[in-house]
């Protein structure tokens, strides 16, 4: 594990000021909840009546009143859309920076195969991500426990774990294209986690566009169906792993024959 | 048996030349230079030999194995060292150091601070803080410190002040008597005159000569000059015709008697006949080509 903990030492301070901003942001939300929860019953009606503004984020099918509802709007989205992008800048600048940064060269005169190089790194975002998610995790917590609030905890283990799964995908599918790059492709990546956030909107918005949530890992992250369905979308998350495994495999087929330059 | 050993080894870059049937021998035990100018296919020769790249044909053998087979077998008995030396910024230099013999599951702590001490590097350095001959001089530690079989060398000097270059040789040359393989890739010719045993020459991607260094200077030209006239002589087999105000020079190719029939015919008032350098024998081969 020579790779990963060598990725793990030059990310670590990456990783830090990821966290501490997801949930400093999360935690601020959290404590401005009980605040907000007193002027709730009048702002419920308004939010869900907002029309493509609640339909894109979810808000016409939830109880903003409640704890759970505002968590899953407000937090997911902090959770979501930064966590998001912290996997893809993960994944897409794993192998690339190497390249980039004519390091590959050094890397790769050593006795180790690329398919091990592959797997650590790979590790090492798995780990990185889920460092952050279980950081997320405890931050809620105690938040809640402060503002006194005790959510439903089967909901917010799926919401959590929705977002886990959607950074996974994506930090693997720009792991996968990241084994294309030679330069740098941090826009990409953000590009990337961005687009796909926005898919997710389109598709709240317009039933005709309903089936870009089987393309968006924010399809099955959305906070409204899963408080209300009580589960996530299995075929959503199916396509999203199917997403996830061709970028891993795209990843290993092409960067063992990758001529390195 | 053969540190390095290639048969027709071709790479192409889409429809860009790279290296053209390469057939190399390098002995366990050589000190071998690879000689050409920028872009002849000495990198890339050296990258495909490492599995960096992989041959668009022929094929290459490491010590008795198969380049891209046992790739990972072969590199643990190679040390590397780049044209260009890239590291991880915001790491040490005894990070670096540590991070590369761990990638070998080797402590080298106590070769890599003995290199360190000859080639007056300082170990606690951050890497992005050193100037381009300290970043060649980490390249350098991380290659030798493991004690390699066989030593691949890209331009190792570039960058490095003449003390270094000394003491850099002076290192290689031990660790050639010790029974180790030194193959360099080099443009400085007078460098792989003084250290190589043998040398091979590559131009426009295809090897133009490969022989002993000391026959490689035998090739029956002589450099040839002439002092009190100006004029070149008809005499055939002359080439590189260089004029001062005074004299003139050519590379003499044909017999002595010829060359000293015609010379006895001119109004000489000094000359000289010696054995050409390895700078002129590389234009030799290169204007041999191109003819």
């Amino acid at each position: 594990m020579i790779i990963c903990r060598h990725e793990w030492k030059t990310g670590r301070i990456s990783l830090a000021v990821w966290t501490l901003a997801i949930i400093s942001l999360l935690t601020v939300c959290i404590f401005i909840y009980p605040e907000m929860a007193e002027q709730m019953e009048e702002l419920n009606d308004t939010f869900s009546q907002m029309g493509s503004f609640s339909y894109a984020f979810g808000m016409d099918k939830i109880n903003f009143g409640e704890f759970i509802g505002f968590f899953g709007v407000e937090c997911g989205n902090i959770l979501g859309l930064g966590g998001a992008l912290f996997a893809a800048l993960l994944g897409i600048s794993s192998l690339s920076k190497e390249e980039k940064g004519q390091t590959a060269e050094f890397l790769l005169s050593h006795p180790i195969s690329r398919v091990q190089i592959l797997a650590e790194k790979l590790s090492c975002i798995v780990f990185q991500i889920t460092l952050l998610n279980a950081a997320a995790i405890a931050a809620t917590a105690f938040a809640a426990a402060a503002i006194g609030e005790s959510p439903d905890l089967r909901t917010m283990a799926l919401l959590f774990l929705a977002y886990f799964l959607m950074q996974l995908e994506i930090a693997f599918i720009c792991f996968g294209i990241s084994a294309f790059l030679r330069q740098g492709g941090v826009g990409i990546g953000l590009g990337l986690a961005a687009s796909f956030y926005f898919l997710n909107l389109i598709a709240n918005l317009a039933s005709k566009a309903k089936f870009l949530k089987y393309l968006t890992p924010f399809g099955y992250t959305e906070s409204a169906d899963i408080i209300t369905d009580q589960t996530i979308n299995g075929c959503y998350a199916a396509c999203g792993a199917l997403f996830a495994a061709a970028g891993i495999t795209a990843a290993f087929v092409w960067y063992c024959r990758k001529d390195i330059t | 048996m053969k540190a390095i050993s290639t048969a027709k080894l071709t790479k192409y870059y889409g429809k860009n030349r790279g290296i053209l049937d390469v057939d190399l021998s390098v002995t366990e035990g050589d000190f071998f230079g690879f000689i050409g100018p920028n872009g002849a296919g000495k990198s890339t020769t050296i990258r495909t030999l490492l599995g960096f790249i992989s041959p668009s044909g022929g094929s290459a053998e490491i010590l008795g194995q198969n380049v891209q087979k046992d790739r990972t077998k072969i590199l643990a008995d190679i040390g590397y060292l780049p044209s260009e030396t890239a590291f991880y910024n915001g790491l040490r230099v005894r990070d670096i150091l540590r991070f590369s013999a761990d990638l070998r599951k080797q402590d080298c702590r106590t070769e890599a601070a003995r290199l360190c001490e000859r080639l007056a590097l300082d170990p606690a350095q951050k890497i992005h803080a050193l100037s381009l001959g300290n970043r060649k001089k980490v390249g350098i530690v991380c290659a030798l410190q493991h004690k390699p079989r066989l030593y691949v060398l890209d331009e190792p000097t570039s960058g490095l002040d003449p003390l270094m270059q000394r003491e850099f040789y002076a290192i290689l040359q031990e660790r050639n008597r010790e029974g180790a393989t030194i193959f360099l890739s080099s443009h400085i010719l007078s460098e792989v005159q003084r250290y190589c045993k043998h040398a091979a020459i590559i131009r426009n991607g295809r090897i133009a000569a490969t022989d002993s260094v000391e026959k490689l200077g035998h090739t029956g030209a002589r450099r040839v000059t002439l002092y009190g006239i100006t004029k070149t002589p008809h005499l055939d087999g002359i080439r590189d015709i260089k004029h001062t105000d005074h004299s003139l020079s050519f590379l003499y190719n044909g017999t002595p008697q010829q060359l000293l029939e015609t010379l006895a015919l001119l109004p000489l008032t000094d000359f000289t006949v010696s054995e050409p350098s390895l700078e002129e024998i590389f234009m030799h081969y290169y204007t041999e080509e191109e003819s």
